[in-house]
């Protein structure tokens, strides 16, 4: 029983490294002939009878597999061996270094045959020409002008660039200066020691009404206007506004804190299930 | 109309095909010499490269694989490419059709080059292998001169490859075996290529753009 176990990993491991070898002769990383065809088919004929499980037969179908594949490159190898084409490349480079360049173009016009190919204009060809051409509408017929549109140039109102969102219809930093008081407000309405839940305070009606709050918080942050406080341990993001806009901290090494403000979340908070 | 003279019709209407440049490639598709000389265009081919033997002259077949098939069918002749080219029998061939003997000579290196690398070398090899025999300069506007006839092609990795011309025009078995079988002799004392012949090229090459 145990010289049986034995036999079968020995049978796998040689099985194993047989397809190891077939794969580099497929890639091309050893020769074909490297591979002894007949003495790997004594080996897979030998563990055959100890296949039992359906991985020992997969494994020696899978060496057969392999096996196909080298002996097709084994035959492409010996047919471009034998045709006249191949040559060795050394051997060739080294005989056109040696060869001079008269001989060169003697041997090569013995193997060149030029093609040959006219171009001339005959009677008919013009005939065709000159029917084609009075048959041809004038160009102004077939390409329609267009005029120009005229384009005056004057100032854009404030009005057309908030229509064109390039500005806002409220103004960055009074929106902010706004946005800010909002903050301390509901501080001090709903806060509990000067701050209040993160989304507590960005939390609204619609979604994208949440991500431009929560984008406006950011800046507050940035410009020293609130800072966040987060609890690691507990996850928990709050906001705390500052009385007054802290100017020293924008000339200090800031670090970014991403929060994400994901749909999904603005539905838990909705739903009073977001901690 | 005789056979006689339905097969003269035809021969000469295949004449026209073959000969006159229809496309911006040189030749004629099979289809299109099926489509209107019918469905007998091969026996009509036959007798025309009859008729141009005596002129050193032959109808040639290019077929779409790289292998001729033995026995084309009707299908592998239709996607065949027809030309008309030197048949190589009489000493012409002596003369170097327009070619100076340098560029004519680096083709040819370039094309054996090529096929003993089994049909594809790196632009930078074959640059290497020219640059033995050839001032600098020249070897660019060679190459690419090349490429534009039709002689050769390169990809985007710079890999050279043999292009339409050289499969209708170069006999690539008989290339290799006479360069194998030439005496190895030490290069001929070649004559090097004067200023004047660096102007002369320039000149032709914006001619020839």
């Amino acid at each position: 029983m145990q010289a049986t176990k034995h036999q079968k990993t020995l049978g796998k491991e040689k099985l194993e490294r047989i397809i190891e070898m077939c794969i580099a002769i497929e890639n091309h990383t050893a020769e074909p002939f490297t591979l002894n065809i007949d003495e790997i088919i004594k080996i897979v004929k030998e563990y055959f009878p100890h296949w039992q499980d359906l991985e020992e037969l997969k494994l020696d179908a899978e060496v057969l597999h392999h096996l196909a594949s080298v002996i097709k490159i084994q035959s492409e190898w010996v047919k471009q061996r034998s045709t006249l084409l191949y040559t060795d490349p050394f051997l060739l480079e080294e005989k056109i270094l040696q060869t001079g360049k008269q001989e060169m173009v003697s041997i090569f016009l013995k193997a060149w045959n030029p093609l040959i190919e006219f171009e001339q204009i005959s009677i008919n060809t013009l005939a065709q020409g000159l029917l084609y051409w009075e048959a041809l509408a004038p160009i102004n017929e077939r390409w329609k002008e267009f005029e120009p549109a005229v384009v005056s140039n004057s100032f854009a109102s404030r009005e057309e660039l908030i229509k064109q969102r390039v500005l806002s219809d409220v103004e960055f930093s009074s929106e902010l200066t706004h946005y800010w008081e909002e903050l301390k407000n509901c501080v001090a309405k709903k806060g509990v020691e000067g701050k209040i839940h993160y989304w507590d305070f960005i939390g609204a009606e619609t979604y994208e009404e949440t991500v431009q709050r929560a984008f406006l918080a950011s800046f507050l942050v940035t410009y020293g206007y609130a800072t966040l406080e987060i609890d690691r341990l507990e996850e928990e993001v709050f906001i705390e506004p500052f009385d007054q806009p802290r100017t020293e901290l924008l000339t200090q090494q800031s670090i970014s804190v991403p929060i994400a403000v994901s749909c999904e979340d603005w539905q838990k908070w909705k739903r009073g299930e977001l901690d | 109309m005789s056979k006689k003279g339905v097969y003269g019709s035809k021969i000469k209407k295949a004449t026209q095909m073959l000969f006159y440049k229809r496309h911006q490639k040189p030749g004629i598709k099979g289809w299109e010499l099926h489509k209107s000389l019918g469905s007998d265009y091969p026996k009509v081919l036959d007798l025309l490269d009859d008729y141009l033997k005596p002129l050193d002259l032959q109808v040639k077949t290019i077929f779409e694989e790289e292998k001729t098939p033995e026995k084309p069918t009707v299908e592998e002749l239709d996607k065949a490419r027809f030309y008309v080219a030197l048949r190589g029998d009489l000493a012409t061939k002596d003369r170097l059709m327009g070619w100076r003997i340098d560029d004519l000579a680096g083709l040819a290196i370039t094309i054996s080059y090529i096929i003993s690398k089994k049909g594809q070398a790196p632009r930078k090899d074959v640059e290497k292998l020219l640059i033995e025999k050839m001032p600098n300069w020249k070897i660019g506007l060679n190459i690419e001169r090349y490429i534009r006839y039709g002689y050769l092609a390169q990809d985007d990795n710079g890999l050279m490859f043999l292009d339409w011309r050289t499969r209708a025009e170069v006999d690539q078995k008989a290339l290799i075996t006479m360069i194998l079988s030439s005496d190895l002799q030490k290069a001929e004392a070649a004559e090097p290529v004067e200023e004047k012949e660096k102007e002369e090229e320039l000149q032709e090459q914006g001619e020839s753009d």
